[in-house]
């Protein structure tokens, strides 16, 4: 088989897919528009293609891709579901996708609704007071989360300079904090998984600003401590924040509020199910305690929708009858650019609003009983999963887990195999493998999430599917060291990529980084 | 399944959970709808809306109303490309390695500079990142930025360089003005000193003026600055490009290149840097490489630099891309073309220019963007801004936007953008309305 080509590759001169509209008003010379001291020289080199090459090429490019739409995916903490099709389809009616960002008011009084609602279920969701639809992803929200934090500390005349960190921690969370101008204080975990109470009694006092955690963990546990972990940190004066990358364990069981959080932020393309796009676009709305609200980044959705503040659909209210659709009541609600204690801004405009709009549909069509059920499912779901693999691997905290679990391949070192090897041939079988070698504290890890939208069957097949390679790593380990076997590529050299960097379409490798 | 999991009941799956911390009331959210409602009920929200892609609009401020190709959605929304994460498994991900590797050239062809990134979130966090990029680089905190830079994107920085203060990265941001819509060169260099990262210039500036690059990198330079280019990737068609004029490093929004306008999001952001800033370029690189048999292949690359493996030394806590709105604005181009896209730049210009002659023949309206432009200019209005916008609106108008929501004593400085989209016959009919408003006294209409 020949090597795949690059649109560029693809590229013949003179070819096109478009053709401008024509113009209509006179046709100046460009040099009577642009100064020639500013006018390009050269066109920049783009694909010259007609459209079906486009459609073929990345039509072609996108078979050689998995996603939740191919198979089980049970990537750990990256919580792959199902995305429902509805809320493509909700997020591409024009009158969300043809908004501009800043059309006024009275044009976008259904955008308006939309956002101020998902906030209160947000809100609700996390136990806490207010929300913020503006970070773009779950990184964004955690450095939103920790200017909070640092602009709370500051209105009360203090200046802490360490957030504590749990050593099984997503590498974001150290990331975000340093961004924020916080010092990385990192505990480590007891022999439960959980945060080692003793460790934290010691080492709270005046400088700590706040602590981070994912509850549960990545190790996909329950910290049953947590109510003691919130006391001490609130007794310190700092603050708790939620990474919710692990929230879908939870929804409607318990509320990282009630547990003592002051800061959650959720991950919309996890909980809540906007498809992940290959790597984003994402969101990473934020929800806060009332004592934080002040802070919120700008601009933030004030006033009241109207009468018709019963959802439709709801107790017979007609569908649509929101209020803000009537004329007489437009306008009702704004944006509200005057708040003095703010952070700021943390991106432009008002967040993802599409993918806002996908959660949105996500959770309305839920429901409460829904939400609760999908917590329910992916609880039980790796429950089961664990029951069928717990034989082939490494437990090494062995309690009941939540909607993930870590195991640790070490048992097939022996063979020579290593979790890498394990999770290249699980590509074989047609299923997306765990995560791999996280968290860090367990060593040759594999961090499982079925998500509730997993069948049995389902799970039975990723079960079999993950004896079968167990068994191959006992008897033919080549298999695994080699795999994987029936991919577009063979394993990929990372190494060189790094050594002679190729970062573009038709140039030669450099000598060295 | 609870029986082969030894629980009896899925309460007893979350006996981990404290019993103070459980919530033992269903959450207070509305009742769940069978997919017919839902589908109803977002119905009837977006009809509570009033797209501006439907109107005459003139609105632009960063966001613009250009036409969307069908091939993009069709692309898309391949689900394989839609439900799939980041390939952290580049062997089942080659499609989106391979689009990524692909939008990364087309970005460093627009630019002209050496490399790009996977994408950023928006053009705002593109700018913060550029500045702690600089940082970084020269070890210095000093940030000068045109007052001329989207004042969102100036925001944004404000607010993420007050994280950053105590370590002094980026801490130290000074404004430029940028009257007329052209920054003085001569108070930049007043405002740069030995302590400046990064000088940071847009073009064409929020008002739309081609401001004097080469001079602000000049500037830039002779103080041991990086020079930070904000531009929009569709004036790249007829613009000088970045690396001609000098710039260090090329960040803008993404949103012209075939992303809706979405209310503002999602689109992404773009950065493309000197090759010798690529170990500090902030996130995701795709990275052409070969497997096992000797085949080309791609992976992301140089993840030493990333959070997930340096953690708190990380050059950005930054762990995802826009990656679907990346693939989008690379088969926006593919499907411009090296022809297409100064063929559609220029026709921007043409009709841009054609409606600010119009409208400067009426009495009472006055230039405030100086010199030529792109497909944007501001204008001085007899009356204020705002009052245009709100008469012009009811008549299906969206007549531009008014500078004093960010400016101060420009209430009456009206930005206006043509796109594509727009026809002379719209714009006749637009400059005919403005006229009738202003002839009734303004506030009359």
């Amino acid at each position: 088989m020949s090597e795949r080509q690059t649109i560029f590759e693809l590229s013949r001169p003179g070819r096109r897919a478009s053709a401008a509209p024509a113009c209509d008003v006179p046709a100046r010379d460009i040099d009577d528009l642009i100064p020639s001291d500013r006018q390009r020289r050269e066109p920049a080199r783009l694909p010259e293609v007609a459209e079906i090459d486009l459609v073929r090429h990345y039509t072609h490019l996108s078979t050689l891709n998995y996603g939740v739409d191919t198979g089980p995916y049970p990537l750990g903490s990256c919580t792959m579901k199902y995305n429902p099709r509805i809320n493509e389809r909700a997020c591409s009616l024009e009158g969300f996708r043809g908004l501009h960002p800043y059309q006024s008011e009275e044009h976008v009084q259904g955008a308006l609704l939309l956002m101020q609602r998902l906030e209160g279920w947000l809100a609700e969701i996390a136990g806490l007071h207010a929300a913020t639809l503006q970070p773009a992803a779950g990184a964004h929200g955690e450095l939103t989360g920790l200017l909070l934090m640092r602009a709370y500390h500051d209105a009360q005349g203090r200046s802490p300079g360490t957030v504590i960190i749990p050593d099984s921690a997503h590498g974001t969370n150290p990331a975000s904090v340093v961004l924020a101008g916080y010092k990385v204080l990192a505990i480590q975990s007891d022999e439960r998984g959980g945060v080692d109470i003793g460790a934290l009694r010691a080492m709270v006092d005046d400088d700590i600003a706040g602590l981070m955690l994912t509850n549960p963990n990545t190790l996909g546990l329950f910290d049953p401590n947590i109510v003691e972990i919130a006391r001490l940190v609130h007794e310190a004066g700092g603050l708790l924040y939620y990474d919710g990358a692990n929230a879908n364990a939870v929804l409607g069981r318990s509320r990282p509020g009630d547990m003592g959080f002051d800061i959650v932020h959720f991950n919309a393309h996890k909980t809540f199910s906007t498809p992940h796009g290959g790597g984003g676009p994402g969101a990473g709305p934020v929800a806060v305690r009332d004592i934080l609200e002040p802070f919120l980044p700008i601009p933030v959705i004030v006033g009241e929708a109207g009468d018709a503040e019963a959802m439709p659909g709801e107790s017979g209210a007609v569908p649509g009858d929101t209020g803000a659709g009537d004329p007489a009541e437009a306008g009702r609600l704004r944006f509200d650019w005057d708040r003095p204690q703010s952070i700021g801004r943390m991106r432009t405009f008002y967040g993802n609003f599409g993918v806002l709009v996908r959660a949105y549909a996500y959770i309305r069509g839920l429901g409460a009983e829904g939400l609760k059920r999908v917590s329910d499912m992916a609880v039980l779901n790796a429950n089961y999963l664990l029951e069928g693999v717990r034989e082939l691997f490494d437990v090494p905290y062995d309690r009941r887990c939540m909607h993930e679990f870590v195991v640790s391949g070490e048992p097939l070192r022996e063979h020579g195999v290593r979790t890498l090897d394990v999770a290249k041939r699980l590509l074989d079988y047609g299923i997306h493998p765990p995560t791999t070698y996280f968290p860090l504290i367990v060593p040759e890890a594999l961090m499982v999430e079925p998500t509730e939208t997993e069948s049995r069957e389902s799970l039975d097949r990723i079960i079999e599917i993950m004896r079968t390679v167990v068994d191959e790593a006992r008897t033919q380990p080549e298999l695994l060291q080699e795999a994987p076997h029936t991919m577009p590529v063979r394993r990929l050299d990372e190494v060189r990529a790094v050594r002679k960097p190729v970062l573009r379409a038709g140039v030669e490798p450099e000598g060295s980084g | 399944m609870l029986s082969s999991v030894g629980a009896a009941s899925l309460d007893e799956l979350f006996a981990d959970v404290p019993e103070q911390v459980r919530l033992d009331r269903p959450l207070d959210l509305p009742a769940g709808l069978s997919e017919a409602e839902l589908a109803a009920e977002m119905t009837s929200l977006a009809a509570c809306n009033v797209p501006a892609s439907e109107l005459v609009s003139f609105l632009g401020a960063g966001v613009y109303d250009h036409y969307v190709p069908a091939v993009i959605d069709a692309l898309v929304s391949r689900s394989e490309f839609l439900t799939a994460y980041t390939p952290y498994q580049p062997e089942r991900s080659q499609g989106v390695l391979q689009s990524i590797f692909e939008y990364q050239t087309a970005v460093c062809e627009l630019t002209g500079l050496d490399v790009s990134n996977a994408s950023l979130y928006d053009g705002g966090t593109a700018v913060a990142e550029s500045a702690f990029l600089a940082s970084a680089k020269t070890r210095r905190s000093g940030i000068v930025v045109s007052t001329g830079v989207h004042p969102e994107y100036r925001q944004v920085l404000h607010t993420e360089s007050y994280g950053c203060a105590p370590q002094g990265c980026g801490g130290n941001v000074i404004e430029v003005p940028c009257d007329g819509g052209l920054t003085s060169v001569d108070a930049l260099r007043d405002a740069v000193d030995d302590q400046t990262a990064a000088v940071i210039v847009q073009t064409p500036s929020f008002f739309g003026g081609l401001e004097h690059m080469d001079q602000a990198a000049a500037v830039a330079h002779d103080a041991g600055a990086l020079f930070v280019a904000v531009c929009d990737p569709l004036s790249l068609g007829v613009l000088q490009s970045p690396a001609a004029y000098g710039a260090d490093v090329a960040v803008g929004d993404g949103q012209p290149l075939g992303q809706p306008m979405s209310f503002g999001g999602p689109h992404l952001g773009f950065m493309a840097v000197r090759g010798d800033l690529v170990r500090m370029m902030p996130g995701r690189l795709v990275g052409e490489t070969v497997d096992a048999e000797g085949r080309r292949g791609y992976v992301l690359t140089f993840q030493t630099r990333e959070q997930h493996i340096r953690r708190e030394k990380a050059t950005s806590n930054i762990c995802s891309n826009q990656a679907l709105n990346a693939l989008a604005a690379l088969v926006y181009l593919g499907w411009l073309g090296t022809q297409g896209l100064p063929d559609l730049a220029l026709l921007c210009a043409r009709k841009a220019d054609y409606l600010r002659e119009r409208l400067l023949a009426l009495p009472g309206v006055e230039p405030y963007t100086v010199g030529a432009v792109f497909r944007e200019f501001a204008v001085r209005l007899p009356v204020p801004a705002a009052e245009v916008v709100r008469a012009l609106e009811p008549q299906g108008f969206l007549a531009g936007f008014d500078a004093g929501r960010f400016y101060e004593g420009l209430d009456d400085v009206l930005l206006i953008a043509v796109t594509e989209r727009r026809t002379k016959a719209q714009m006749d009919a637009f400059v005919d309305v403005l006229a009738r408003h202003l002839d009734a006294g303004g506030g009359a209409a």
